[in-house]
């Protein structure tokens, strides 16, 4: 186990570098002197401009400058500054809770929704909630996630007015229609899942068993099916845990909530490239760092599954 | 479905380690496709999906025979006006009838769709297909370059990407959302080569001396291919989903294009005052994303022998 996790840090050495380098390089390729920009209409000496380009290392090779930053993430937590001066750790720290808040409610509304209609599924197989359950989830897994999130907005916003539409001034209920946004989709996945896997295991020997002990069926269900059945739902909420941070970049701009995803549509429109790098490489680590976890997560929740 | 199908999966190998004739080939890949259609025409999912894009298919081609209007007449007089007798769907913020826009507005999104698709289908192919079959170093090397962009989450990436783009059209698109988006399929591809590398026919195969290009045209990649293009058809409706949400987002198509993205980033600051605006495209891009992921689990589900509704 111990020799396991440790390959699969090493192997995440290349990814994380290469996958930042490229994000790093497509941001930076972006034409034009920053320096210039930063002065605007103003003239500005020779000098200082200098010792502006010499403390944003501009005068570096490409890879020089990459390899500055990366360093400086990984052992001070430095993300750079932005040309205003302003770290962008502190934007991080500022806009980290709120999309935070977002992943976490919408993988709260996922696992509860999608585990209720699974279960219900499997109780009611081939009846009216079952199919019901079926057309819904085709639905919410087929439909664009722009166009939930729209859809939310124009008939509980707007219509019924039960839920602020933009913004997060009113606390965690105005987090409910970006997340059930954020969520639609996985929802869907998640109930097929594991209705899939739950009809599975209630044909096993040991269900069979079970039920012929004569325990109550909510019994049978929730204890000996259950626990199998909801092995790769598990799995799955927590590698979309890591997907959610991207995700959160359309909901967020949809809603004008003020978390890490909106910051970054913003700040590539508005050529802060240190601000979308941080972020991004941020997001990166998340992604990669989650999806060892979730792989770890799988051997312990699952006995038969042995690391070599 | 079951019964035809064995037969049809092997007799490839027997056809080709003989040399025998083509046409016995004709026969059984004939059957493995009318089995196939045959289910799929039990199955209401397919049906409502397939009607669905053949009129989203029409418009894209033939937007003449829906709407005789021009979509770039537009007459600032009659501007914001609501769905009327007249107007069905209402006029936009320049007065242009906005049936007629959202017509025209299927063409771009569904090319976007395909191009990308195709595209991300021919990486797929041959990345998988070298990677599955040779493995060791060479799926080594491949996988972790997937792994890597992967690690990117395609929206982000495209975004970053088109942003330093000045001018962009359905090309630019597409290509930018094919460097970003081929890694899903790309392992898809890769794990059901495997599957099919492993088999006793392909150890038969190379055993009565075949070479590793026929080995992977004639035995692997036919046997390979179902799930890839069930998820290459899905996978369109997912591209014509992103295409909208990054024009919308103001890095996708550009003015004066016409695609259901602009619309929707035009209206939504009138979200409030004229929803109309954005009910419309909204519906037709969800018809549409929503008809071609549909289709796709429809064909997956019916070209692959294994599966079997429950």
């Amino acid at each position: 186990m111990t020799r396991y996790i440790i390959r699969r840090l090493l192997q995440f050495i290349p990814v994380i570098l290469i996958s930042t380098l490229i994000v790093y390089a497509l941001v930076f390729a972006i034409p034009g002197d920053p320096i210039r920009a930063l002065a605007g209409d103003r003239p500005m000496s020779d000098a200082v401009r200098e010792q502006l380009r010499q403390q944003y290392n501009l005068d570096d090779p490409f890879f020089i400058q990459y390899f500055k930053y990366i360093w400086g993430v990984f052992t001070a937590a430095d993300f750079g500054t932005t040309f205003q001066g302003r770290p962008v750790l502190d934007i991080i720290q500022q806009r980290l809770p709120v999309t935070v808040t977002l992943a976490l409610v919408a993988t709260a509304i996922q696992a509860v929704f999608g585990v209720i209609a699974g279960i219900l599924c499997t109780i009611y197989k081939d009846r009216f909630i079952d199919r019901l359950v079926q057309v819904s989830t085709v639905m919410m897994v087929a439909l664009p996630i722009i166009a939930i999130g729209f859809l939310l907005q124009l008939v509980f916003g707007l219509n019924l007015g039960w839920f602020p539409i933009a913004g997060n001034r009113e606390g965690l209920v105005s987090y409910l229609l970006p997340a059930f946004t954020l969520a639609s989709v996985s929802t869907g996945i998640i109930a097929r899942l594991l209705r899939g896997e739950l009809v599975d295991a209630m044909q096993s020997d040991y269900v069979r068993t079970a039920t012929a002990k004569g325990l109550k069926r909510t019994r049978v269900i929730g204890r000996h099916g259950l626990r199998n059945a909801m092995i790769p739902v598990v799995t799955f909420i927590g590698a979309d845990l890591a997907s959610m941070l991207g995700g959160s970049i359309v909901v967020e701009s949809i809603f004008n909530l003020p978390g890490l995803g909106e910051q970054v549509y913003r700040s590539i429109s508005g050529q802060e490239g240190t601000v979308v790098v941080g972020i991004v490489t941020l997001m990166v680590i998340f992604f990669v760092v989650i999806n060892l976890l979730v792989d770890l997560l799988y051997g312990l929740l699952d006995p038969r599954i042995r690391y070599e | 479905m079951s019964n035809p199908n064995p037969e049809a999966r092997t007799t490839p190998v027997s056809t080709a380690a003989t040399e025998a004739g083509e046409g016995q080939k004709k026969t059984a890949e004939a059957s493995l496709l009318a089995d196939a259609w045959r289910s799929l025409r039990k199955n209401p999912w397919f049906i409502i999906s397939a009607a669905i894009l053949l009129v989203m298919l029409a418009m894209a081609i033939f937007p003449q025979l829906f709407t005789s209007e021009d979509p770039r007449a537009c007459f600032l007089e009659r501007n914001r006006q609501t769905p009327s007798a007249e107007h069905w769907f209402g006029t936009d913020i320049q007065g242009c009838d906005y049936y007629t826009r959202v017509i025209y507005g299927a063409r771009n999104s569904i090319a976007v769709g395909f191009i990308v698709s195709l595209g991300v289908l021919v990486i797929s192919l041959i990345l998988g297909l070298v990677a599955g079959y040779f493995g060791k170093w060479v799926d080594a090397v491949i996988s972790r370059f997937t792994d890597m962009v992967f690690a990117v989450p395609y929206i982000l990436g495209a975004l970053v990407f088109l942003n330093v783009i000045p001018t962009r059209g359905v090309r630019e698109v597409a290509m930018v959302l094919i460097i970003f988006t081929w890694p899903t399929m790309t392992r898809l591809m890769r794990g059901s080569v495997i599957s099919a590398a492993s088999t006793e026919y392909v150890t038969a195969a190379r055993a009565l001396g075949a070479g590793h290009v026929t080995i992977m045209r004639r035995h692997i990649l036919p046997n390979s291919l179902g799930p890839v293009i069930g998820y290459a058809t899905v996978f369109i409706g997912i591209i014509i989903g992103a295409e909208a949400t990054l024009t919308y987002l103001g890095v996708g198509l550009q003015l004066p294009a016409i695609s259901w993205g602009l619309q929707l980033s035009d209206a939504k600051p009138y979200l409030t005052s004229f929803p109309h605006l954005l009910v419309f495209p909204l519906l037709f891009v969800s018809l549409t994303v929503f008809a071609f992921m549909t289709l796709g689990d429809a064909v997956r589900d019916a070209l692959d022998p294994k599966s079997k509704k429950k």
